[in-house]
């Protein structure tokens, strides 16, 4: 299980950083929202996945889940989710006063 | 007792928040961001003071014992750091008025300077790894904030550079926190740096350090990683500019710092070489940037590459001299570059443009102003007495301990390029002819000038009263090549 959701991880985070790489805007905002997933399943997995436990440790109980990397993603989501939201509004306003969604005009002049 | 550690974090985010309901009466906002910020350092120096004179405090936060929670761990580095923090925010909060328009200071800016301030101060106390890179969030979205204020054309062009270039950075900081998680199944420090001891920091656990480097040495700016920093720093406002040279990059150095001095410390062949061949290219394309360009503004952000060079060799000998030597320098360039760019901020605004080919024989009208750049290009190179050279003397020598004689020689070599990199502006801006055509009238700068004045005043103590600092900085510096106090100190055993 751990195997195949490691393999799912890196093939999202293949996607993402094709996306990144890309020239429009809103494919690269697209790549940090597919990365940043990648990020999570990530940590989930690597909590150890399907042990059919509550997340609960008192006397007596052997197996459970573990509680941190939940925690973790879900501190690690509500960023990402405040940072895509961020950019967007960022990219549409860059797009609009500068005329275009292409990085590659975006670059500025050497002596400005 | 122990609470004294979270409150410096405390203090300016609620400063923060009050701030935010009087955005739009701009005199009282100001008068109280200088209140709240005076007050924060008042109780930051009797931290640091409690600090240095009765050993490290550490909160364990909502009483779950370390390592369970989350920890603040107000050991004498972070203590000095967050000192260092709040004298150069207290000089950026008088600045800050002068610079502004009113617009500016409507539109949240104080709001977001003081979680910037928290956001720092939480990245430098805190003992656990997840808990940093919330911090690093925490300064990262106010800085996002900050550097668009205003909403120029370049400014936001260059802004979506650098929330992607941060946003990716920090996705592979929770990735490496992941890995590392799984390896050692813990994200306090100062257990991750009891178990990796105990396996001696084998196989994979050097590579996810080296990870870690990589995410902290694009937030810090070192080579190859730094293309993003000059012309994002240069397109926001003055005080802005000098407040993320000061900070940011030097919260991704301290990270360095700390993981490199406390957890990876086992394969120094792999990792400290490494250190040192980073800064000097570091040093070397840093001040290349800063020889090739005329705008002043540019100028002054291609030097924050070769300072953190500096900072970094040190860290790479990892001897006593050299981490105290790096310490020393990390403190005087927080002051210096803070200082540099707020000299730089008046001059483009007296001259009227940052290109040092349309200005000249501003000296005639403003001999403060040209003097003042005189003395910060000065301890910027490092010359006696000034506080640059206490630091650099100490890493030299460090280097000379460890036999590196290569790097020594670029780092003396690239000093005298800084200097002339900066002497430039003072050359080619103050002397010459006062220029003739009459736009240009005569324009109040006392109130922006005195803030640099003390920024300059703090860094001449610290070189003249080198005796006074020294002490405290090599107590520093031997606490971090011994991190079984951090660990003991934290884990209570």
């Amino acid at each position: 299980m751990e195997i195949i959701i490691s393999i799912l991880a890196g093939i999202i985070f293949a996607v993402a950083v094709y996306n990144l790489l890309q020239k429009q805007m809103i494919r690269i905002i697209i790549g940090t929202v597919l990365i940043s997933h990648a990020a999570h399943l990530f940590i989930l997995t690597m909590g150890k996945l399907k042990r059919g436990q509550p997340p609960i440790l008192s006397e007596g109980v052997t197996s459970y889940t573990d509680p941190l990397p939940q925690a973790l993603i879900l501190t690690s989501i509500v960023i990402s989710f405040g940072l895509t939201s961020l950019m967007l509004v960022l990219a549409y306003r860059t797009a609009q006063e500068n005329k275009t969604d292409n990085m590659e005009q975006l670059r500025g002049k050497p002596n400005e | 007792m122990n609470n004294l550690a979270i409150l410096p974090i405390i203090i300016p985010l609620i400063s923060g928040a009050i701030l935010a309901f009087v955005h739009s009466k701009v005199s009282l906002s100001r008068t109280l961001a200088k209140l709240f910020m005076l007050i924060n350092l008042g109780v930051v120096i009797y931290l640091t003071l409690e600090v240095i004179n009765y050993g490290t405090i550490i909160l364990e936060t909502g009483e779950w014992v370390a390592p369970y929670g989350i920890v603040l761990v107000a050991d004498s580095l972070a203590a000095v750091l967050v000192l260092t923090t709040n004298i150069i925010a207290v000089a950026a909060v008088f600045y800050a008025p002068h610079s502004l328009t009113e617009a500016k200071e409507k539109h949240y800016f104080y709001t977001f300077f003081f979680f910037i301030i928290s956001g720092v101060s939480g990245a430098f106390l805190t003992g656990d790894l997840f808990n940093l890179f919330v911090f690093f969030e925490v300064l990262l979205i106010a800085s996002y904030a900050l550097i668009v204020l205003g909403g120029e054309k370049v400014q936001l062009r260059e802004s979506l550079k650098y929330v992607l270039i941060n946003v990716f950075s920090s996705i592979l900081f929770v990735t490496a926190i992941a890995f590392l998680y799984g390896v050692v199944g813990t994200v306090n420090m100062a257990q991750i740096a009891e178990r990796v001891q105990e396996v001696d920091q084998q196989g994979i656990l050097t590579t996810i350090g080296i990870l870690l480097f990589f995410v902290f040495a694009t937030k810090a700016a070192l080579f190859p990683l730094y293309y993003w920093l000059p012309k994002s720093y240069i397109v926001p406002n003055p005080v802005v500019s000098a407040l993320f040279a000061a900070l940011l990059t030097k919260v991704g150095i301290y990270s360095i710092i700390r993981v490199f001095s406390l957890i990876f410390i086992h394969r120094p062949d792999l990792t400290h070489e490494a250190f040192i061949w980073i800064a000097g290219l570091s040093m070397i394309f840093g001040v290349i940037g800063a020889l090739a360009t005329n705008n002043i503004k540019l100028i002054i952000a291609y030097n924050i590459i070769p300072a953190i060079g500096f900072i970094m060799m040190g860290i790479g000998f990892f001897n006593e001299s050299g981490m105290s030597g790096s310490i020393y320098y990390l403190i005087h360039d927080m002051i210096i570059k803070t200082a540099l760019f707020m000299l730089v901020g008046i001059i483009a605004y007296v001259a009227g443009t940052s290109d040092l080919r349309k200005m000249k024989g501003l000296i005639h009208d403003y001999p403060l102003l040209g003097w003042l750049l005189f003395i910060a290009a000065f301890v910027l190179a490092g010359i006696p007495p000034f506080s640059g050279f206490i630091g650099k003397i100490q890493l030299l020598k460090g280097a000379f301990e460890n036999g590196e004689v290569v790097i020594a020689i670029i780092a003396l070599g690239t000093s005298l390029l800084i200097l002339y990199s900066v002497m430039k502006i003072f050359i080619r801006g103050f002397w010459g002819e006062r220029q003739t055509n009459n736009k240009l009238e005569k324009k109040p700068i006392f109130g922006m000038v005195t803030p640099v004045i003390f920024l300059l005043a703090c860094s001449t103590i610290l070189g003249i009263g080198a005796e006074w600092f020294v002490p405290t900085i090599e107590s520093i510096s031997s606490d971090l090549l011994n991190p079984q106090n951090y660990i003991d100190s934290v884990l209570k055993e």
